[in-house]
């Protein structure tokens, strides 16, 4: 089978650039500063829950009592311990936005892998699949999604990654189709290996580096999304702890108790800045690798 | 699977050109064809989503409690029983006559109680985009001419940053500073009794506006300053430059003018961005437009006041992506050619 060593098949590119990739981005100030972000965040998340004073869901005050020492920033409308809600509800946020990602990323992928690969009737019809769901603002899909059957968290994941679908699908497909037609793959096919294996073993890999700048762009925007799901009250349902939930419940007493929405806000924000930032400085790294190799 | 396309399709698509024509009218008419194809397939998945999944979409709205008699007069408003062809077909006839239905919720005719809200969400949007685009063109412009410079690289960050975190994060920072907490200068809310035109509540106004031009100017801002490095970058303009002519008339006269261009399909693509962010706008200052009426919708399970929001939104989005993709064949030489 191995007639010709997999390193030697004429124009195939390493698989370094992703090495290189993320050096490059980790060079940046930018970068820098969005994982270190990003890791104080989900450390908060997945380690919030031990140092809360309170259980997320007793009553230890007033509604809308002020900051004192007893709660540190304050209670919610119903006189739960802002500062315990809060390090217990970005979790949902996280695990949410992270399946929505993952299942927009994968669907999109093997959509555009194979309408890159097949060209013809199969491409087109694929391609045509997703402009319909790109007919939509990915808020109103969502809002779509949920008006079949109501606020199912499961209902929100698949909601939010079909809208990712058709983004990542026709990035996928743009990048493969520089792929697809090298000398490479035609010796790889002349070599009988099955298609699923040229797929993700051959082109995969050389579409690893766009691929990678458009899952941070994903889970940036899947935050955004589930986050804006949650506070629209889509999301979970009360009495949860959620960071999006809790925004929209204590909207109401902003003016007393601005803790209460500030704190949850500050969260979502600096997650986002987060990811942002380290999709920024990887986009970056991208072109830079890429006009490079022009010249 | 072979590379080569498939001879079907080869043959479709040659029909399709020598059909509808070469060159640009031609592909303006099957990028509409494709546009209204796109539509009907949308109605499928409207009404597919909201009359046809759950199961019997009447028992879900009234509940396990409703009389026979109520079930039936629902059903017969929302064009259900039948075959699911059938239904379709009589909803989207009647859809297409304009009969958008009675709403559930406030028993209102749909075009009635959506006319005025229609009306403060365009003006909303258009308001946001008269001085969220002009902004980002003088932004990209002034990033590009000092390209390298603090000023560069600060607002590069600032605005990549501002493009990408949640509307109604921005819009209730915006409250708490501006509204209610830091300082009390604007109204938090942007509700007005319902009728009013929205121009003679501009005070309302401010605050979703100043959300949504923090939503769109930045991308734009960031796509203008692409294209304007690359044309400062041009043979022609050194030119101009060689001739003497200042920095910033080479900039404003010879080098915007053509950065322009591709501009035109950027702002296309925010100004359908708009059209998802006025849903958590709208929500967040309390705002009578579509997009609040959608979310309301969706809690109530008001089907057919759903589905005329969301077939609206689509043909909006559908035409602004049309005007986008021809905006680009337009400026870009390459791809005008490549239609023959």
């Amino acid at each position: 089978m191995s007639v010709v060593l997999p390193g030697t098949l004429p124009g195939r590119r390493r698989r370094r650039p992703l090495t290189l990739l993320t050096l490059r981005a980790g060079g940046q100030a930018r970068v820098r500063i969005g994982v270190a972000l990003v890791v104080f965040m989900v450390a908060l998340v997945l380690l919030g829950p031990l140092f809360a004073p309170h259980s997320p869901s007793a009553f230890v005050g007033l509604p809308f009592a002020p900051p004192s020492g007893h709660v540190l920033l304050g209670t919610d409308f119903l006189g739960r311990d802002v500062l315990s809600r809060v390090l217990w509800g970005g979790r949902s946020i996280l695990e949410l936005s992270l399946a929505a990602a993952g299942l927009g990323l994968a669907l999109g992928t093997a959509i555009g892998l194979i309408a890159a690969y097949s060209q013809g009737l199969l491409d087109s019809l694929l391609m045509r699949g997703m402009d319909v769901i790109l007919a939509f603002p990915a808020i109103v899909f969502a809002l779509l999604a949920v008006a079949t059957v109501g606020p199912k968290l499961w209902l929100l994941v698949i909601a939010v990654g079909l809208s990712h679908t058709p983004r990542v699908a026709r990035l996928v497909r743009g990048a493969s189709l520089d792929v697809v037609n090298r000398d490479f793959v035609y010796a790889v096919q002349a070599m009988g290996e099955p298609t699923r294996k040229i797929l993700l073993g051959e082109i995969l890999p050389n579409i690893a580096g766009p691929l990678l700048v458009e899952t941070s762009l994903r889970i940036t925007f899947s935050i955004s999304l589930v986050a804006a799901l949650s506070f629209l009250g889509f999301g979970l349902q009360p009495p949860a702890a959620d960071w999006g939930l809790m925004i929209n419940e204590n909207q109401t007493g902003l003016t007393i108790q601005p803790w209460a929405v500030v704190a949850p806000i500050l969260c979502i924000a600096l997650l986002t800045i987060g990811t942002s930032l380290i999709a920024d400085g990887l986009a970056r790294a991208l072109a830079g690798i890429d006009r490079a190799a022009e010249s | 699977m072979t590379a080569a396309a498939h001879p079907l399709v080869r043959s479709a698509s040659r029909w399709g050109r020598r059909a509808l024509g070469f060159g640009l009218p031609g592909f303006v008419a099957r990028r509409v064809l494709w546009g209204l194809l796109t539509l009907f397939l949308v109605s499928i998945v409207v009404f597919a989503a909201t009359a046809v999944l759950p199961g019997d979409a009447a028992r879900a709205i009234l509940g396990r409690n409703a009389t026979p008699a109520a079930l039936a007069a629902l059903r017969n408003q929302l064009h259900l029983g039948g075959s699911v062809f059938q239904e379709y077909s009589q909803w989207l006839s009647h859809f297409a006559r304009g009969d958008l239905g009675v709403s559930l919720a406030s028993r209102e005719n749909v075009s009635t109680f959506l006319s005025h809200r229609v009306e403060n969400s365009a003006f909303l949007m258009l308001l946001a985009a008269a001085i969220g685009f002009p902004l980002a063109i003088v932004l990209g412009a002034i990033s590009a001419r000092r390209r390298d410079s603090a000023f560069d690289h600060v607002s590069s960050i600032v605005m990549f940053v501002l493009a990408w975190l949640p509307e109604f994060v921005v819009a209730i920072v915006l409250v708490v500073v501006l509204g209610t907490t830091v300082f009390t200068v604007l109204p938090p809310v942007s509700f007005f009794p319902p009728g009013d035109p929205p121009w003679d509540h501009l005070k309302e106004l401010v605050l979703p506006t100043l959300t949504l031009v923090i939503a769109v100017a930045p991308y734009t801002a960031r796509m203008l300053r692409a294209s304007l490095v690359e044309v400062l970058e041009s043979d022609y303009v050194e030119m101009a430059r060689l001739k003497g002519l200042s920095e910033r008339t080479v900039v404003w006269r010879h080098a915007v003018p053509n950065a322009l261009a591709p501009t035109i399909q950027v702002i296309a693509l925010n100004f359908a961005y708009l059209i998802g962010g006025i849903v958590v706008v709208e929500s967040v200052f309390n705002y009578a437009g579509i997009g609040s009426a959608l979310v309301q919708a969706v809690q109530n399970r008001d089907v057919p006041v759903i589905q005329a929001i969301t077939l609206l939104v689509a043909a909006v989005y559908v035409v602004l992506n049309i005007v986008a993709d021809v905006a680009a064949i337009l400026v870009s030489p390459r791809a005008r050619t490549s239609l023959r």
